[in-house]
């Protein structure tokens, strides 16, 4: 049974899958001729394993040139493409056209609460100046033994892991209610940061960080609504993350 | 990667970003369970607040008159007021119960992996409460 289905598979590979149509709804804004952003309506030909992407490398490479948005790896490393697909921040790179409702169209737009700049691109600094304010780098007391790396065991390596795989792309950040409404809230990816350093065993500044996140824009802004945990692109459990945080400025330590 | 079929390998003209205008909202975000109990939390809370200041109003004016008191308390006591402390109770059961949810989801790890199976525990047990509440006030209610 299996070898005779393989057999014709095999052998026309090229009748096997044929493209879809698939339309796809894009938020378009141009600060230079609009007030307000539009929606547009573009018709690609998509197969089951093509992305978001390739839908709008389509879009741009033989339909409308004009369109803005931005990608580099294209493999969900960089971080450059979060934006909200139906309704949900996902990266562009990691979503799949099998996964989604093609009956309806698919809507695109921009990731909210930073500053809209052309299409589906946003003004990312707020969102990195607030990772930059919980001084998200290792900060160690002693230098490391001459000779030595600073010595670290599996468990204590293994309390921070799920918050090094973060890749700064905002989906979590710009998931967030709470942000929407209140720009000065640190965010969720500014705190996961935070976290990873807050709870490594070589950091030693793990108590001015927590001084910096109990602030009236910091941990205790967080209303657990759990978006940034499903919004991440790299399966962080974000909002875990941020109790963890809060029961350690609490405690006053990591 | 694609238009291999057909033929019109020609890329169509490109058209203005005028095409299809449709109404200029974004989609409202689809978050889960998480985001919905939020929501609901918040409409019971602030719903709640505006009740207990109405609320200690009227008990303070026990201590203008015991007549202003018990006109007002009157005031209280028909049947479209006694639908409203259905709703009334109904908030205040889900704020609890939710509040309980968001208090173990700060201080217990589990709890953060398990928000929405929670959410749906939250509401078994307001749904539970309301099943015991509601008849038994509506027939006080409706009964005098």
């Amino acid at each position: 049974m299996t070898l005779t289905q393989e057999a014709p598979a095999a052998g026309g590979a090229e009748e096997a899958v044929e493209p879809f149509p698939v339309t796809i709804i894009v938020r378009r804004f141009d600060p230079e001729t609009m007030e307000e952003p539009v929606w547009q309506d573009f018709d690609v030909q998509m197969y089951p394993t093509d992305r978001i992407l390739d839908a709008l490398h389509q879009i741009k490479w033989e339909q409308d040139g004009t369109l803005a948005f931005r990608r580099s790896c294209a493999h969900g490393i960089c971080g450059s493409d979060a934006m909200r697909i139906n309704g949900r921040n996902r990266l562009a790179c990691k979503t799949l056209i099998k996964d989604l409702d093609i009956s309806q169209p698919i809507y695109v737009e921009a990731i909210k609460g930073l500053p809209l700049e052309k299409d589906l691109i946003v003004d990312m600094e707020p969102f990195f100046e607030s990772f930059r304010e919980v001084q998200p780098f290792l900060q160690a007391s002693k230098p490391a033994e001459k000779g030595k790396e600073r010595v670290q065991s599996v468990a204590e390596r293994a309390r921070f892991d799920d918050t090094t795989k973060c890749i700064l792309c905002a989906a979590c950040t710009s998931s967030c209610p709470v942000f929407w409404t209140d720009g000065q809230y640190f965010g969720p990816a500014a705190i996961v940061n935070a976290h990873r350093f807050i709870f490594d065993s070589r950091d030693d500044q793990a108590e001015v960080r927590l001084d910096i996140l109990n602030d009236q824009e910091g941990v205790w802004r967080c209303r657990t609504t759990f978006n940034c945990t499903e919004a991440c692109p790299r399966g962080i459990q974000v909002t875990k993350a941020i109790a963890e945080v809060k029961q350690a400025v609490l405690r006053g330590r990591a | 990667m694609t238009v291999e079929s057909g033929g019109a390998v020609k890329a169509p003209p490109i058209e203005t970003p005028k095409r299809g205008l449709r109404a200029p909202a974004g989609t409202l975000y689809r978050g889960t369970e998480g985001m919905w109990s939020w929501v609901l939390h918040r409409i019971t809370g602030t719903a709640i607040y505006f009740f207990l200041l109405v609320h200690i109003l009227d008990t303070a004016l026990i201590r203008v008159s015991p007549e202003a008191y018990n006109a007002v308390i009157s005031a209280y006591q028909t049947e479209i007021m006694g639908l409203g402390e259905v709703a009334l109770v109904g908030a205040i059961v889900f704020h609890a119960f939710n509040g309980l949810r968001i208090i173990l989801i700060d201080f217990w790890g589990w709890a953060t992996q398990h928000h929405r199976l929670m959410f749906w525990i939250v509401v078994g047990l307001w749904v539970v409460t309301m099943l015991a509440f509601t008849p038994r006030h509506l027939i006080n209610v409706f009964s005098h």
